[in-house]
């Protein structure tokens, strides 16, 4: 089901030739109209004219989250405040929050994108459309609201919190599609069941998750106990919110809208573009943005370019599913090593979310690097055999997947050490 | 159908157009607007092989045609009608729209020229009542519709056109504006269309370009550009339609 046939499937060549000209656009704007590009373009002796290509992307600099709470709130707005008719922010984890600025134009296209993204999950016009993110600065309410409203859905802004509220809304409007995060989908599920509601006894048959990083054991545990179709979508306020990145019935991969943003997958301590298929950091240019355009945003977001194409007949080239953030990434003798990409592996070995925990010591001049993973005091005390059979093979899917060798160690259930419920991923101990 | 990359173009030293990239698909209206002087006359002219581009390339239906000589860009189907109309004053009406087939002559397309010529005249009565006269005696509306009919005799694919609302009174304009249209949906013709009433162009169009000083800056659907406030303070000014309503006023 497609919103926007003739761009989604859109021939790569007009892509390109769009692709090119719209960036043009955005770098003859933004040399223009933000103080930030203008003496970035000088000091670097930059001319915008000079840009030819896609590929001349790399010769720009970086927009980084420090570049943008720099110029909080309005240094980055391309566009006088008056032409500004919505404001929004992100309250980032660290320092201070972000402000940015949409005009009527990027508002008509996000709802436009956002679309997309909602028709690429399985929506249609006939679906009542539950939003349960919290509604306000965040963009996650307000973006997927209107996009469901453009698409012509019937849409119920629930808003975050009240789960009882939420499920019994569920009921009585018989929703068919809920947008929130997996968590609180999850923490939904559990509701129900206290409640007594049978989830088969609702009408859902959609849901659009995101905002958080889940995993696909999360996916089939959502699909199974609220009896929807899950996908995943990829939006980060920076650069609009909801509807840069969305999956299709697929559920293989997140179509970014590339008519609209440029994306790149960099190394993350490099900045250097990594060669497709490779995990790198997700980097944005906004191509159509008026009022707060991105060059080459650093989101923080580790991923995968899957080039191929798609059964969905979508042409837009698609990201794996966020894997972690950057800063997560390890370096262990000089291989970057990614927790995500640990889990991955003992989840297959495995077949349930595994509870480890990763502790990097120096021995000697060498980065020693240990897994510690909770099994079952069966496997552990025993069965002896089976557990070294289990243990060679962790260790070496590990190290063919990872590219260097982490010792496993099997420990009792519920011995790692939790704050809050959560394991800590990563313990690093080196000192240089 | 039409793709232009990277174009720059000069003159003598003065760039007029800096690495402009553009494109139009088949059936599209595509508008070109900006003020006086920001290169769109110039732009029109680096298509149609009147002007070298400095830099860059344009692709025709799949063919560079960036160093094509003007009759061979015409026989590639591509008419343009100039800037000021440009009939023939002293000929008639129908020796203009016969001179606008010459290139099917020289290729022995020949047949064919009358009945094009008499569709045309049912598209524009007006040019059949007056088909013997001196074109210079006619109307400015008349004369853009002179030029229109003799651009298409070429029976071209892609029409340029080059400010046809200029110097024309404002119900003509509209009515000439009318007949693009018409062509596009009755002909399948696609068409280019610089104009400095950009508020009547990106009615009419399916997207635009904004030029400012040789650059783009912006492009997108036309609808879009008519809710730019940039587009609006440069281009548009003020919407005489919309201030009649109360609480109106664009600028």
């Amino acid at each position: 089901m497609y919103f926007d046939q003739q761009a989604e499937c859109m021939d790569r060549a007009l892509l390109e030739q769009l692709q090119l000209e719209r960036l043009q656009t955005t770098l003859n704007r933004v040399a223009r109209n933000v103080p930030l590009y203008r003496q970035r373009f000088a000091d670097l002796g930059i001319d915008p004219d000079d840009f030819r290509s896609l590929d001349d992307l790399r010769s720009l600099p970086f927009t980084t989250k420090q570049d943008i709470r720099d110029n909080y709130p309005y240094g980055l707005f391309a566009v006088p405040l008056r032409d500004v008719v919505r404001l929004q922010s992100s309250s980032g984890t660290t320092g201070k929050p972000i402000v940015v600025g949409y005009t009527g134009n990027d508002l008509r296209r996000w709802s436009g994108l956002v679309a997309r993204i909602l028709a690429m999950g399985g929506m249609t016009r006939d679906d009542v459309v539950q939003i349960a993110f919290h509604y306000g600065l965040f963009t996650g309410g307000f973006g997927l609201h209107y996009g469901a409203e453009h698409l012509g859905a019937s849409v119920i802004p629930s808003s975050g919190g009240n789960a009882r509220k939420q499920i019994t809304i569920m009921q009585d409007y018989r929703t068919t599609a809920l947008c929130c995060t997996p968590s609180y989908a999850l923490h939904l599920a559990d509701v129900m069941e206290e409640m007594g509601v049978n989830p088969n006894s609702l009408h859902l048959k959609w849901g659009l998750f995101g905002a958080e990083g889940w995993s696909d054991a999360m996916r089939r545990e959502i699909e199974a106990r609220l009896k929807v179709t899950a996908t995943d979508n990829y939006g980060i306020s920076e650069v609009m919110g909801p509807g840069i990145a969305g999956e299709c019935a697929e559920q293989n991969g997140l179509h970014v809208n590339e008519d609209h943003f440029l994306f790149e997958i960099v190394h993350p301590e490099t900045g250097e573009p990594v060669p497709d298929g490779e995990t790198g950091e997700l980097v944005i240019t906004t191509l159509t943005k008026e009022a707060f355009p991105m060059i080459r945003f650093r989101t923080g977001d580790l991923t995968r370019k899957l080039a191929e194409p798609c059964a969905c007949g979508r042409t837009f080239h698609r990201i794996a599913r966020i894997m972690g953030r950057s800063d997560d990434m390890l370096i262990i003798r000089g291989v970057n090593v990614f927790p995500l990409q640990v889990e991955s592996v003992l989840l297959a070995v495995e077949g349930v979310e595994p509870h480890y925990q990763i502790v990097l010591e120096r021995e000697g001049r060498l980065d020693k690097a240990t897994v510690y993973l909770e099994v079952s005091e069966n496997l552990l005390f025993d069965r002896m055999r089976v557990a070294r059979e289990a243990l060679d093979k962790i260790h070496h899917s590990l190290s063919s997947e990872l590219g260097v060798s982490m010792d496993v160690v099997f420990v009792g259930r519920r011995t790692l050490e939790r704050t809050e419920g959560k394991i800590r991923r990563v313990i690093d101990k080196r000192v240089l | 159908m039409l793709f232009l990359r990277n174009v720059d173009i000069a003159y003598g030293r003065i760039r007029a157009v800096r690495r402009a990239s553009l494109h139009v698909g088949r059936g599209e209206i595509v508008a070109l607007i900006g003020a006086n002087g920001a290169g769109k006359t110039t732009m029109m002219a680096a298509i149609s092989g009147l002007m070298r581009p400095a830099a860059g390339t344009v692709e025709f239906d799949g063919a560079d045609i960036t160093r094509a000589r003007p009759d061979a860009i015409v026989r590639a189907g591509i008419s343009h009608v100039p800037e000021g109309r440009l009939v023939f004053g002293p000929m008639t009406v129908e020796d203009n729209l016969l001179l606008g087939s010459y290139c099917r002559h020289r290729l022995g397309r020949a047949s064919g020229v009358q009945e094009d010529m008499e569709r045309l005249y049912a598209m524009f009565p007006r040019l059949k009542e007056r088909r013997l006269q001196a074109a210079g005696t006619l109307s400015g509306g008349e004369q853009q519709m002179v030029a229109i009919a003799r651009a298409l005799m070429a029976r071209p694919r892609l029409l340029l056109l080059d400010e046809p609302g200029m110097g024309l009174a404002p119900t003509v304009t509209r009515e000439i504006f009318r007949h693009i249209v018409e062509l596009r949906d009755a002909m399948g013709l696609t068409v280019l269309l610089v104009e400095q009433n950009a508020r009547a162009a990106l009615r009419i169009a399916d997207r635009g370009y904004v030029l400012e000083t040789g650059r783009i800056i912006l492009q997108g659907p036309a609808g879009e550009l008519l809710a730019n406030n940039d587009v609006q303070r440069a281009y548009l000014g003020r919407d005489l339609d919309r201030e009649t309503q109360p609480a109106g006023g664009a600028a």
